[in-house]
């Protein structure tokens, strides 16, 4: 199913008697494959609106992320999140979305600063599962009309709703930016040069350890300024520092952004949010290799398939998801992580209300 | 502004509901006397009253949830209040409603600069947040202009912003995790100290739900490391559309200040004779604050004064001092100070986008000569987020009625150009019945459709945020 128009969708869904398959680019799929036909939204696409001056672009949900980025490009903007391409670490094909990037709530190492994708969307169309077109939010940066539904889309995997159209909140490309790359460190150093770092007035925008053990630390803005706060950040954080630029900063953030390093390799990959301070301990009780992000609130970690590091890692200030399974890991794992039972019979409680019948993405969220 | 009629079987039960709260609550934390329940009968919008049955003010979760609980099983509908300075009419309540305040919860739980967070009981105020960090480097970055007075309850069901949220976003941009009393008296915990929430956006949805999902008790807040300085330029421009032009250029040109403010002649002419500030004889002015060291601010000031001087400015200040900075944004933030001393008037809170802005301006000029009431704009030009001032006399008849229309008109054209009815004030009960302008009936039950899952019987600030007549049935049941 392909539909072209936004009435097509909701066609669609209305009449739609047994599950399907919600797909954008079909670049960051996780969790089990759910039953039904594949409804792509690939049909739905365009820039709809971009106001640079508004820092404001609007783009249906089908739109290539590709076509999004390089029409910012021309005027010096850019999605401030930095959303991450699944493509390498999955070993997927494709072309990833607008609504894809929006529904999976997709954000890179600029979170730590910036915030997350659903900090930078302001708007949205969606169908729900029984055909309604509803929309919420709009297109300027600053709005408290009625419930906030918005953030319900960003990261709800298509389970509520099919989104249509996306706005969002851009920035501007800085002039310059600059990575400071320590030799190696163990987590609890990482962690606490890191800390140190983002609590510096000068807005380090990057904060991650790889999985050799290296600390990166990002700064951006105008040319000047750059030259001013990498000398400042080295000075208050002491120890020796090397500095990449231009491209070579780039490429390494790419890097991270992306979680290269566990592309091909054999295993399953964990995503972890936690607090940084709880990160080393629990990277010593995983015991497997690790890629830290936002200053160690984010772990990627990649062990032997199968194995339940949810339950190894024990109780948690914060959640794991199976990004990355072996058909077996998947089949006795859930992707996402169990929710206290108040908090699970909301979300029941909504795709009851957005859902009735059950057929976008059954069982994907519980 | 119409509110429903009580319900005279809660009225009937009044006492026994008296008892119950009695028995979970401090002798004093359950306000009955009518002299002292006079206090709550209305937030910042004064224009309209309402004495509540009863007003309740626990000390801890614990209690909010007996509360909540006895309110659920005797169907009495709760109306939260965090520093009761809502400007929407948020905490209004009803004759058969209890007030459930949350200002003797002001603890500070945790502080943590490694994790950069703090964990605060909600009737804190916004400014004691900072105030709890601010020695250490650090502070919370929503700064709602009634920051000193405000609650952090208030501050999450609003979703307040601030002058700063250009750069810093607003209150759901900042907030990492709640406890949460549900009307049947439940507590959950959503997110926490991490980054991102696990599972669906609930907290997204929290903030900005105007105090109809649940009341917040505790909440975990981002803290930031305070700039090394910041540093205001002041602009002064002969047209509202030139000095427009002006702040989409600095916006295009790849700064991203702080703060760029904008204010028109009535404005401008009204704060000079309140607090004389010296700001210049012209049409529109705007300050642009930007942050950083000596040597950055100057970077970014110079680019700025130079994107202005194409467009002909009469006068461009930079500040060389700290006293200049002061007095540049003395006026600005003596504006409704100085509106207040000479008139009544009535604060909207519409957001356009910003490429609309010499449109509206010039439309609201037209329909001020069409009402016969003077409107003064301050606002937030850099996000759109205006705040037109329309100046009324309160003591002469029919002037409150023609200044509400007038309003009405403002905010319909301000969805006619793209953008919304409230950027951070709140619907409240003042711009309800607004709602149907902005949203299609399907918009506003998937919205409702959210507070059924929340709140099945709509005991919780039910009269608020939806049409009357679109919400009826749900409250009826």
């Amino acid at each position: 199913m392909n539909p072209t128009s936004e009435d097509e969708l909701s066609d669609i869904l209305r009449a739609a008697s047994v599950p399907v398959v919600v797909r954008g680019g079909g670049t960051r799929m996780i969790g089990k494959p759910g039953p039904g036909e594949v409804l792509s939204t690939a049909g739905l696409s365009g820039v709809t609106l971009y106001e640079p001056g508004a820092l404001t672009l609007v783009a249906r949900a089908g739109t290539p992320l590709l076509e999004v980025e390089d029409a910012l490009a021309k005027e010096g903007q850019r999605l401030p999140f930095e959303p991450v391409d699944m493509r390498a670490l999955l070993g997927r094909e494709g072309v990833p979305s607008v609504g894809g990037m929006v529904a999976a709530n997709a954000s890179g190492p600029r979170r730590v600063q910036a915030g997350a994708c659903r900090d930078s969307l302001i708007g949205v169309r969606f169908v729900d599962g029984a055909g309604t077109v509803i929309k919420n939010g709009g297109r300027v940066m600053k709005n408290v009309t009625g419930y906030d539904l918005v953030k319900l889309m960003a990261g709800s995997w298509g389970t509520l709703g099919v989104l249509s159209e996306c706005s969002f909140k851009l920035l501007p490309v800085p002039e310059a930016e600059a990575t400071l790359l320590s030799a190696e460190m163990t987590p609890e150093a990482a962690v606490e040069v890191m800390s140190r770092a983002l609590g510096t007035p000068f807005e380090v925008n990057g904060a991650a350890r790889s999985i050799d053990g290296r600390v990166a630390l990002r700064i951006e803005g105008f040319a000047e300024q750059i030259r001013y706060r990498r000398a400042a950040l080295m000075e208050a954080l002491g120890g020796e520092w090397e500095l990449l630029e231009r491209d070579a900063s780039r490429e390494l953030w790419r890097e991270i952004r992306d979680v290269t390093a566990f592309a091909g390799r054999e295993g399953d990959v964990w995503r972890v949010s936690v607090r940084p301070s709880d990160a080393p301990a629990l990277v010593a009780r995983a015991d497997c290799p690790v890629q830290m992000d936002w200053g160690g609130g984010l772990l990627w970690l990649l062990c032997e398939e199968g194995r339940d590091l949810r339950g190894d890692l024990g109780a948690l200030n914060g959640h794991a998801t199976l990004i990355r399974g072996a058909e077996a890991t998947r089949a006795r794992l859930p992707a996402f992580q169990p929710e206290p039972a108040p908090v699970a019979a909301i979300a029941a409680g909504l795709r009851r209300q957005f859902d009735p019948r059950g057929v976008l993405n059954a069982g994907m969220m519980g | 502004m119409e509110m429903p009629q009580p319900n005279p079987a809660i009225l009937a039960k009044r006492e026994r509901v008296m008892t119950r709260l009695a028995s979970v609550v401090a002798k004093d934390a359950l306000i009955t006397d009518e002299a002292e329940r006079r206090a709550y009968e209305c937030d910042a919008l004064t224009a309209y009253r309402c004495l509540p049955m009863a007003v309740v003010l626990p000390a801890s979760t614990q209690e909010v949830a007996d509360i909540m609980r006895i309110c659920h099983e005797e169907g009495v509908p709760v109306v939260p209040r965090g520093a009761g300075t809502s400007l929407a009419g948020g905490s209004l309540p009803s004759e058969d409603a209890v007030i459930l305040g949350v200002a003797r919860l002001r603890e500070v739980l945790e502080v943590s600069y490694a994790d950069r967070y703090i964990r605060v009981q909600s009737g804190i105020t916004n400014l004691a947040v900072t105030g709890a960090v601010e020695h250490d480097g650090f502070f919370y970055a929503p700064d709602p202009s009634s920051q000193l007075a405000c609650a952090i309850a208030g501050n999450i069901a609003m979703n307040s912003g601030g002058a700063h949220c250009l750069k810093y976003g607003v209150t759901t941009n900042n907030l990492l995790g709640v406890t949460l009393v549900q009307m049947d008296g439940s507590v959950i915990e959503l997110g926490g100290a991490h980054l991102d929430a696990a599972g669906y956006d609930l907290l997204g949805v929290i903030c900005g739900s105007e105090g109809q999902l649940g009341i917040v008790t505790e909440a975990t807040l981002r803290i930031l490391p305070k700039p090394e300085g910041a540093r205001p330029v002041l602009m002064a421009f002969d047209s509202n559309e030139v000095a427009g032009a002006c702040v989409s250029d600095i916006i295009k040109a790849g700064v991203l200040p702080v703060a760029i403010e904008f204010m028109d002649r009535p404005c401008i002419r009204a704060c000079e004779d309140f607090a004389h500030a010296g700001y210049p004889d012209c049409e529109a002015l705007l300050i642009v604050e930007v942050e950083g060291s000596d040597a950055e601010i100057d970077e970014q000031l110079g680019l700025i004064t130079q994107i202005a001087r194409r467009h002909n400015p009469i006068e461009l200040r930079e500040s060389q001092s700290e006293e200049e900075s002061k007095k540049i944004w003395l006026g600005r933030k003596s504006a409704f100070g100085a509106m207040g001393s000479i008139n009544d008037y009535m604060c909207l809170d519409g957001t356009i986008p910003v490429s609309s802005l010499p449109f509206v301006l010039r439309r609201i000029g037209e329909m001020s000569k069409e009402f016969g009431l003077d409107v003064a704009n301050v606002f937030h030009a850099g996000d759109g987020n205006m705040h037109p001032l329309i100046l009324f006399d309160a003591n002469k008849p029919g002037d409150l009625e023609r200044c509400e229309a007038f309003g009405a008109e403002i905010l319909k054209l301000c969805v006619e150009a793209g953008g919304c009815l409230t950027g951070e004030h709140g619907v409240g009960i003042e711009k309800r019945d607004l709602m149907s302008v902005q949203f299609t009936p399907e918009d506003l039950e998937a919205q409702m459709r959210v507070k059924d899952v929340f709140d099945p019987k709509w005991l919780l600030n039910p009269a608020k945020v939806f049409p009357l007549n679109a919400s009826a049935a749900r409250r009826a049941a």
